[in-house]
Protein backbone atom coordinates (compact mmCIF):
# COMPACT_ATOMS: atom_id res chain seq x y z
CA UNK A 1 0.00 0.00 0.00
CA UNK A 2 1.40 3.24 -1.18
CA UNK A 3 -0.72 5.35 1.13
CA UNK A 4 1.14 6.09 4.35
CA UNK A 5 -1.47 6.51 6.92
CA UNK A 6 -0.59 9.37 9.22
CA UNK A 7 -2.76 10.73 11.97
CA UNK A 8 -3.60 13.82 9.95
CA UNK A 9 -4.70 11.70 7.00
CA UNK A 10 -6.97 9.65 9.27
CA UNK A 11 -8.47 12.80 10.72
CA UNK A 12 -9.12 14.15 7.25
CA UNK A 13 -10.88 10.93 6.27
CA UNK A 14 -13.26 11.29 9.17
CA UNK A 15 -14.10 14.87 8.27
CA UNK A 16 -14.56 14.21 4.57
CA UNK A 17 -18.32 13.52 4.54
CA UNK A 18 -19.22 17.01 5.77
CA UNK A 19 -16.46 18.60 3.73
CA UNK A 20 -17.68 17.02 0.48
CA UNK A 21 -21.22 18.15 1.13
CA UNK A 22 -20.10 21.68 1.95
CA UNK A 23 -21.24 21.33 5.54
CA UNK A 24 -17.90 21.43 7.35
CA UNK A 25 -17.20 24.48 9.51
CA UNK A 26 -14.84 27.09 8.07
CA UNK A 27 -11.87 26.23 10.29
CA UNK A 28 -12.22 22.53 9.44
CA UNK A 29 -12.29 23.37 5.74
CA UNK A 30 -9.12 25.42 6.19
CA UNK A 31 -7.40 22.60 8.07
CA UNK A 32 -8.39 20.14 5.36
CA UNK A 33 -7.17 22.39 2.58
CA UNK A 34 -3.88 23.00 4.37
CA UNK A 35 -3.37 19.25 4.67
CA UNK A 36 -4.32 18.69 1.04
CA UNK A 37 -1.73 21.23 -0.07
CA UNK A 38 1.11 19.05 1.22
CA UNK A 39 -0.27 15.50 1.13
CA UNK A 40 -0.35 14.12 -2.40
CA UNK A 41 -2.24 10.95 -1.48
CA UNK A 42 -5.08 12.71 0.29
CA UNK A 43 -5.29 15.23 -2.54
CA UNK A 44 -5.76 12.45 -5.09
CA UNK A 45 -8.37 10.74 -2.90
CA UNK A 46 -10.37 13.92 -2.37
CA UNK A 47 -10.09 14.88 -6.02
CA UNK A 48 -11.27 11.47 -7.25
CA UNK A 49 -14.07 11.40 -4.67
CA UNK A 50 -15.28 14.76 -5.93
CA UNK A 51 -15.03 13.47 -9.50
CA UNK A 52 -17.01 10.37 -8.54
CA UNK A 53 -19.84 12.51 -7.18
CA UNK A 54 -19.77 14.86 -10.17
CA UNK A 55 -19.86 11.93 -12.60
CA UNK A 56 -23.03 10.47 -11.16
CA UNK A 57 -24.72 13.82 -10.58
CA UNK A 58 -24.12 14.84 -14.18
CA UNK A 59 -24.88 11.54 -15.88
CA UNK A 60 -27.89 12.02 -18.17
CA UNK A 61 -31.22 10.57 -17.00
CA UNK A 62 -32.27 7.75 -19.32
CA UNK A 63 -35.43 8.32 -21.32
CA UNK A 64 -38.13 5.73 -20.90
CA UNK A 65 -38.01 3.60 -24.06
CA UNK A 66 -41.16 3.95 -26.20
CA UNK A 67 -42.17 0.31 -25.79
CA UNK A 68 -41.70 0.45 -22.01
CA UNK A 69 -43.86 3.58 -21.86
CA UNK A 70 -46.53 1.98 -24.07
CA UNK A 71 -46.69 -1.14 -21.89
CA UNK A 72 -46.97 1.00 -18.74
CA UNK A 73 -49.91 2.93 -20.18
CA UNK A 74 -51.60 -0.30 -21.24
CA UNK A 75 -51.12 -1.98 -17.86
CA UNK A 76 -52.47 1.06 -16.03
CA UNK A 77 -55.54 1.22 -18.22
CA UNK A 78 -56.19 -2.50 -17.65
CA UNK A 79 -55.84 -2.06 -13.91
CA UNK A 80 -58.14 0.93 -13.90
CA UNK A 81 -60.85 -0.86 -15.91
CA UNK A 82 -60.48 -3.98 -13.82
CA UNK A 83 -60.69 -2.11 -10.50
CA UNK A 84 -63.84 -0.30 -11.67
CA UNK A 85 -65.47 -3.59 -12.53
CA UNK A 86 -64.65 -4.98 -9.08
CA UNK A 87 -66.04 -1.88 -7.38
CA UNK A 88 -69.32 -2.03 -9.25
CA UNK B 1 -52.89 22.12 -13.65
CA UNK B 2 -49.23 21.49 -13.13
CA UNK B 3 -48.48 21.48 -9.45
CA UNK B 4 -48.46 18.12 -7.75
CA UNK B 5 -51.02 18.78 -5.06
CA UNK B 6 -53.61 19.99 -7.60
CA UNK B 7 -52.94 16.99 -9.82
CA UNK B 8 -53.07 14.60 -6.89
CA UNK B 9 -56.28 16.14 -5.61
CA UNK B 10 -57.94 15.87 -9.04
CA UNK B 11 -56.70 12.31 -9.52
CA UNK B 12 -58.04 11.37 -6.08
CA UNK B 13 -61.43 12.55 -7.29
CA UNK B 14 -61.31 10.26 -10.30
CA UNK B 15 -59.81 12.60 -12.91
CA UNK B 16 -57.98 10.13 -15.15
CA UNK B 17 -56.25 12.83 -17.16
CA UNK B 18 -54.72 14.23 -13.97
CA UNK B 19 -53.47 10.76 -13.08
CA UNK B 20 -52.01 10.36 -16.58
CA UNK B 21 -50.23 13.70 -16.14
CA UNK B 22 -48.66 12.49 -12.88
CA UNK B 23 -47.45 9.36 -14.67
CA UNK B 24 -46.00 11.42 -17.53
CA UNK B 25 -44.29 13.76 -15.11
CA UNK B 26 -42.62 11.10 -12.97
CA UNK B 27 -42.20 7.96 -15.08
CA UNK B 28 -38.66 8.88 -16.21
CA UNK B 29 -37.55 9.48 -12.60
CA UNK B 30 -39.02 6.19 -11.44
CA UNK B 31 -37.60 4.32 -14.41
CA UNK B 32 -34.16 5.82 -13.88
CA UNK B 33 -34.25 4.85 -10.20
CA UNK B 34 -35.34 1.31 -11.08
CA UNK B 35 -32.65 0.97 -13.76
CA UNK B 36 -29.97 1.91 -11.24
CA UNK B 37 -31.37 -0.33 -8.50
CA UNK B 38 -31.94 -3.42 -10.64
CA UNK B 39 -29.37 -5.14 -12.83
CA UNK B 40 -31.98 -6.60 -15.15
CA UNK B 41 -33.93 -4.20 -17.45
CA UNK B 42 -37.00 -6.45 -17.24
CA UNK B 43 -36.93 -6.14 -13.45
CA UNK B 44 -36.68 -2.38 -13.82
CA UNK B 45 -39.74 -2.36 -16.04
CA UNK B 46 -41.61 -4.50 -13.50
CA UNK B 47 -40.68 -2.03 -10.77
CA UNK B 48 -41.93 0.85 -12.94
CA UNK B 49 -45.28 -0.87 -13.50
CA UNK B 50 -45.70 -2.04 -9.91
CA UNK B 51 -44.92 1.45 -8.65
CA UNK B 52 -47.61 3.17 -10.70
CA UNK B 53 -50.17 0.42 -10.11
CA UNK B 54 -49.56 0.90 -6.40
CA UNK B 55 -49.82 4.69 -6.75
CA UNK B 56 -53.09 4.26 -8.63
CA UNK B 57 -54.54 1.96 -5.98
CA UNK B 58 -53.33 3.88 -2.92
CA UNK B 59 -53.61 7.45 -4.10
CA UNK B 60 -56.87 7.82 -2.18
CA UNK B 61 -54.94 7.10 1.05
CA UNK B 62 -52.24 9.65 0.30
CA UNK B 63 -52.71 12.39 2.87
CA UNK B 64 -50.37 15.03 1.56
CA UNK B 65 -48.38 15.25 4.80
CA UNK B 66 -45.32 14.14 2.84
CA UNK B 67 -44.74 15.55 -0.64
CA UNK B 68 -46.10 13.44 -3.48
CA UNK B 69 -42.61 12.86 -4.87
CA UNK B 70 -41.30 11.58 -1.51
CA UNK B 71 -44.26 9.23 -1.29
CA UNK B 72 -43.70 8.06 -4.87
CA UNK B 73 -39.98 7.50 -4.31
CA UNK B 74 -40.79 5.49 -1.20
CA UNK B 75 -43.10 3.20 -3.18
CA UNK B 76 -40.57 2.83 -6.01
CA UNK B 77 -37.64 2.18 -3.66
CA UNK B 78 -39.61 -0.38 -1.68
CA UNK B 79 -40.70 -2.11 -4.89
CA UNK B 80 -37.05 -2.31 -5.96
CA UNK B 81 -35.82 -3.60 -2.61
CA UNK B 82 -38.59 -6.19 -2.39
CA UNK B 83 -37.79 -7.47 -5.84
CA UNK B 84 -34.09 -7.69 -4.97
CA UNK B 85 -34.87 -9.49 -1.72
CA UNK B 86 -37.19 -11.93 -3.43
CA UNK B 87 -34.32 -13.52 -5.22
CA UNK B 88 -31.53 -13.52 -2.69
CA UNK B 89 -30.86 -14.12 0.94
CA UNK B 90 -32.37 -11.23 2.88
CA UNK B 91 -29.99 -8.29 3.12
CA UNK B 92 -29.30 -6.37 6.28
CA UNK B 93 -32.16 -4.17 7.32
CA UNK B 94 -31.73 -0.55 6.33
CA UNK B 95 -31.75 0.33 10.00
CA UNK B 96 -28.88 -1.94 10.90
CA UNK B 97 -25.73 0.03 11.65
CA UNK B 98 -23.25 0.14 8.80
CA UNK B 99 -20.11 -1.73 9.61
CA UNK B 100 -17.52 0.95 9.23
CA UNK B 101 -14.53 -1.28 9.64
CA UNK B 102 -11.55 0.94 9.02
CA UNK B 103 -9.92 -1.37 6.53
CA UNK B 104 -12.89 -1.11 4.18
CA UNK B 105 -13.28 2.61 4.62
CA UNK B 106 -9.67 3.47 3.87
CA UNK B 107 -8.73 4.43 0.34
CA UNK B 108 -6.61 1.80 -1.36
CA UNK B 109 -6.35 2.95 -4.94
CA UNK B 110 -4.45 6.25 -5.03
CA UNK B 111 -4.28 7.13 -8.69
CA UNK B 112 -5.07 10.26 -10.59
CA UNK B 113 -7.73 9.50 -13.21
CA UNK B 114 -6.20 11.74 -15.85
CA UNK B 115 -9.65 12.61 -17.18
CA UNK B 116 -12.31 15.17 -16.28
CA UNK B 117 -15.86 14.05 -15.46
CA UNK B 118 -17.08 15.90 -18.57
CA UNK B 119 -14.71 13.90 -20.80
CA UNK B 120 -15.47 10.68 -18.98
CA UNK B 121 -19.24 11.02 -19.43
CA UNK B 122 -18.83 11.09 -23.21
CA UNK B 123 -17.62 7.50 -23.15
CA UNK B 124 -20.19 4.72 -23.27
CA UNK B 125 -17.66 2.38 -21.71
CA UNK B 126 -17.21 4.69 -18.72
CA UNK B 127 -20.98 4.95 -18.27
CA UNK B 128 -21.24 1.15 -18.36
CA UNK B 129 -18.51 0.93 -15.72
CA UNK B 130 -20.37 3.50 -13.58
CA UNK B 131 -23.50 1.35 -13.74
CA UNK B 132 -21.54 -1.81 -12.91
CA UNK B 133 -20.00 -0.03 -9.93
CA UNK B 134 -23.45 0.94 -8.60
CA UNK B 135 -24.63 -2.64 -9.17
CA UNK B 136 -21.75 -3.89 -7.05
CA UNK B 137 -22.81 -1.82 -4.02
CA UNK B 138 -24.65 -3.61 -1.23
CA UNK B 139 -28.37 -2.83 -1.56
CA UNK B 140 -28.62 -0.77 1.59
CA UNK B 141 -25.89 1.55 0.33
CA UNK B 142 -27.14 1.50 -3.23
CA UNK B 143 -30.59 2.80 -2.31
CA UNK B 144 -29.10 5.74 -0.41
CA UNK B 145 -26.64 6.58 -3.17
CA UNK B 146 -29.19 6.34 -5.99
CA UNK B 147 -31.68 8.59 -4.20
CA UNK B 148 -29.16 11.20 -3.10
CA UNK B 149 -26.49 11.39 -5.80
CA UNK B 150 -28.31 10.08 -8.87
CA UNK B 151 -31.89 11.22 -8.31
CA UNK B 152 -30.71 14.36 -6.55
CA UNK B 153 -32.86 14.20 -3.43
CA UNK B 154 -31.62 16.07 -0.36
CA UNK B 155 -30.18 14.14 2.59
CA UNK B 156 -33.40 14.85 4.52
CA UNK B 157 -35.63 13.65 1.66
CA UNK B 158 -33.53 10.50 1.30
CA UNK B 159 -33.94 9.86 5.02
CA UNK B 160 -37.73 10.36 4.70
CA UNK B 161 -38.02 8.03 1.71
CA UNK B 162 -36.07 5.24 3.43
CA UNK B 163 -37.40 5.92 6.95
CA UNK B 164 -33.89 6.08 8.36
CA UNK B 165 -32.10 8.85 10.25
CA UNK B 166 -30.14 11.68 8.64
CA UNK B 167 -26.82 10.55 10.22
CA UNK B 168 -27.53 7.06 8.91
CA UNK B 169 -28.00 8.48 5.40
CA UNK B 170 -24.74 10.41 5.67
CA UNK B 171 -22.76 7.37 6.83
CA UNK B 172 -24.14 5.14 4.09
CA UNK B 173 -23.73 7.78 1.43
CA UNK B 174 -20.07 8.29 2.29
CA UNK B 175 -19.44 4.58 2.35
CA UNK B 176 -21.07 4.19 -1.05
CA UNK B 177 -19.05 7.06 -2.52
CA UNK B 178 -15.81 5.53 -1.20
CA UNK B 179 -16.63 2.16 -2.74
CA UNK B 180 -17.53 3.72 -6.08
CA UNK B 181 -14.33 5.76 -6.02
CA UNK B 182 -12.29 2.58 -5.53
CA UNK B 183 -14.11 0.81 -8.32
CA UNK B 184 -13.72 3.67 -10.80
CA UNK B 185 -10.10 4.30 -9.80
CA UNK B 186 -9.24 0.68 -10.59
CA UNK B 187 -11.00 1.07 -13.91
CA UNK B 188 -9.23 4.30 -14.87
CA UNK B 189 -5.89 2.86 -13.81
CA UNK B 190 -6.41 -0.09 -16.16
CA UNK B 191 -7.69 2.17 -18.94
CA UNK B 192 -4.68 4.48 -18.79
ZN1 LIG C 1 -2.95 12.88 4.00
Amino acid sequence: MKHEHTELCAQLQSELPDYLDGEARAEICRAIETHLADCDDCRVVVDTLKKTITLYRNAPCEDVPQDVHARLVRVLSLVSTNDERINE
Amino acid sequence: MDNDSELVHAAQNGDQRAFAQLVEKYEARVYNLARKMMRDPQDAEDVLQETFISVFRHLKDFQGDASFSTWLYRIATNASLMKLRGRKTPPLSLDAPVEMDDAGALPREIVDWGITPEEALLSGEVRAQMDAAVDALPESLRAVFVLRDIEGLSVQETADVLSISVPNVKTRLHRARLMLRENLSEYFKRAK
